[in-house]
């Protein structure tokens, strides 16, 4: 009976695909086969990127090993509404008339006014959101960097204004619970707030960011079911300390990453870059 | 023969599952549940705003029912002056009663409202299935989930948001009662009302003017601001009372969120005629106070013998006096001298 069901929802997710596919409006075809061909062309965001000394850390989700994050580099806040128009501008493709559905589901840069203009009264240093994951992984791409993995993210976001670690202290999680219910954050400049310990800003005032691998811890939505214990989800509770049950500020993170699709574009959803570190510099 | 013999052994076992049934007396679980065919034209139910409910199911046939929820999150009125972020079930707290019958196909669309900060789910009790919908229905800002059932067990059930983290969703306000009524639906009453207690945990005290904030520690100590009947304090006083005429046969679906607390449910000056404990199909009769578990519910039933203003509490009294699980049943009409009447 499983088996069926399992062939079933096979079915179903090349069903959709299929559907996806053929939802693209007519005409675009032959644009779309020339533009895909080429690569992304380079740009070059104006961005500090901190150096982030790595370390072992313990997941919030896990099995209570430690995961061992590499020195890295992290862009020093979101990327902009500027230079995302920037990007889309020398690679057309990613343009919100031309951007496949595969991509990008239908709210890919839904309130920009046009291809290249970007939503009214909208601060060209607020963060951009209404972009997916094939998008933001583009982004990165065409600028020399890369998304940071969710591991990455979550070591930096460990940290308050003052120390690497804060995930002991009461208001640590207080504080960001508030924050995160804060409506049209996004809108917001980026660099207003003050940094954290490392000197990186906005982790937590402006949008959610995808990750790399936001996807791979698979939070059933319902974080209550025994299907956590597989994937190591409910079970954390265990393996990470008393003070992470209390953080509800994190489970909000992980339960938001959870309800994301690659294509999907969320108002309150932006991105940021990261890079490996060369240790022997050319 | 052998076949003859089986074939008399089925019939049989038949005639007792039937006798079971029948005799039963109750609105008991449909045994069959699952091979009742729908017909008939699909429902696209309409949202009604407690304390008010949909039209009964009467005697009509299972259908296809299809209902919309849309997860939000907005600032509202906790009490006089007090204003709290809620999160809610197509904007009112609880969210809208969903009235469906047993056999009955849902299909549930789940929108999260695009100026939506957190992922919203629903987990109904009423299905039959993994996280009651909640694994189907994890929906970021903007998004729509949709997700069908079949309704196997008759009774009141509570749904509430189980996002992670949960308390924070259910004590934000994201719970709301579903109704499966059995073939045939319940017993015709004069009223019907739906209340849903809830629990509010801010960092003000109780009455603090101003925008409050959620406040975790109290929450994780159980000790609420507030205690609240349908989101807010005096949801159910003054202009907004429950009204009824003497004589009339008043039915209350009670839904208990919690997030922590036990209600017991309690109409001064009342006795209910008939509970149907736990929101399930057996009834007791002539109850004076219900508990109703946190996730559970409760029907009531009355009948209304003198006018005058019946109060409806949670009977852990501090909770009705000073955390606002109160409210009030106004009752009109001619008075009845026979049943209550003062001397002196
Ligand atoms: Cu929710």
């Amino acid at each position: 009976m499983s088996k069926i069901f399992k062939i079933f929802l096979c079915i179903g997710s090349f069903f959709f695909i299929f559907q996806a596919c053929s939802k693209k409006p007519a005409g675009t075809k032959e644009k779309d086969a020339s533009t895909f061909s080429t690569k992304e062309i380079q740009i070059t965001p104006n961005v500090k990127m901190v150096s982030i000394k790595g370390g072992k850390y313990l997941p919030f989700y896990g099995d209570s090993s430690l995961v061992e994050v590499q020195d890295f580099l992290l862009d020093e806040r979101p990327v902009t509404n500027a230079e995302f128009l920037d990007f889309v501008k020398k690679n057309p493709k990613w343009k919100r008339s031309n951007i496949k559905t595969l991509f990008a589901d239908d709210t890919y840069l839904k309130n920009w006014q046009d291809d290249e203009t970007l939503p009214k009264n909208a601060d060209p240093e607020a963060p951009v959101t209404f972009v997916s994951w094939f998008a933001a992984k583009a982004f990165a791409k065409s600028a020399g960097k890369r998304l940071p993995t969710l591991d990455e993210w979550e070591y930096v976001a460990m940290a308050d204004e003052e120390s690497a670690n804060a995930r002991n202290k009461s208001e640590y999680s207080a504080h960001l619970i508030n924050l995160y219910n804060e409506k049209l954050r996004e809108k917001k400049k980026v660099q207003l707030s003050k940094p954290n310990y490392y000197g990186v800003y906005n982790m937590f005032d402006l949008v959610w960011e995808w990750t790399d691998d936001f996807n791979s811890i698979m939070t059933t939505a319902d974080s209550r079911t025994g299907d956590f214990d597989d994937k190591g989800l409910f079970c954390a509770s265990a393996a990470t300390s008393a003070a992470d049950v209390l953080n509800y500020a994190s489970f909000m993170r992980y339960a938001f990453r959870s309800s994301l699709k690659a294509n999907y574009t969320v108002e309150n959803l932006g991105f940021r870059c990261a890079k490996d570190l060369q240790k022997n510099s050319k | 023969m052998k076949h003859l013999v089986t074939s008399f052994a089925l019939a049989l076992l038949t005639l007792q599952a039937c006798k079971q049934n029948a005799s039963d007396g109750s609105a008991g679980k449909t045994e069959n549940a699952m091979e009742i065919k729908v017909s008939g034209e699909t429902e696209n139910q309409k949202a009604v705003n407690p304390p008010t409910v949909p039209a009964p199911i009467g005697d009509r046939a299972a259908k296809k029912v299809i209902v919309h929820l849309e997860a939000t999150e907005e600032e509202g009125e906790l009490a006089d002056g007090v204003t709290y972020k809620f999160w809610t079930f197509n904007s009112t707290v609880p969210g809208s009663f969903i009235r469906i019958r047993v056999g009955d196909e849902v299909e549930l669309h789940l929108k999260n409202a695009s100026n939506s900060v957190m992922p919203h789910n629903i987990d109904l009790h009423a299905v039959n299935g993994p996280g009651g919908g909640a694994e189907a229905t994890n929906v970021a800002p903007g998004k729509e989930a949709i997700f069908n059932f079949k309704a196997l067990n008759p009774g009141l059930f509570v749904y509430h948001c189980a996002a992670a983290p949960v308390p924070l969703h259910i004590a934000n306000g994201m719970y709301g009662l579903i109704l499966v009524e059995p073939a045939g639906g319940l017993a015709k009453v004069d009223r019907e009302y739906y209340i849903m207690q809830g629990e509010f945990y801010t960092k003000g005290k109780t009455d603090e003017k101003g925008l409050q904030e959620f406040d975790q520690d109290k929450g994780v100590d159980e000790r609420p601001t507030y205690v609240v009947f349908n989101g807010k304090k005096n949801a159910l006083m003054g202009a907004n009372a429950l009204q009824a005429k003497v004589g009339e046969t008043v039915r209350i679906f009670v839904g208990n969120a919690g997030p922590n607390l036990v209600s017991s449910f309690h109409v001064i000056g009342e006795i209910f005629d008939k509970v149907y404990a736990e929101g399930g199909s057996k009834f007791n009769e002539n109850v004076q106070t219900t508990v109703i578990p946190a996730g559970g519910a409760a029907m009531v039933e009355f009948k209304v013998e003198e006018p005058g203003e019946y109060v409806i509490v949670d009977h852990s009294i501090f909770r009705a006096f000073n955390k606002g699980a109160i409210g009030k049943l106004k009752v009109t009409g001619e008075k009845n001298p026979k049943v209550y009447h003062k001397v002196q």
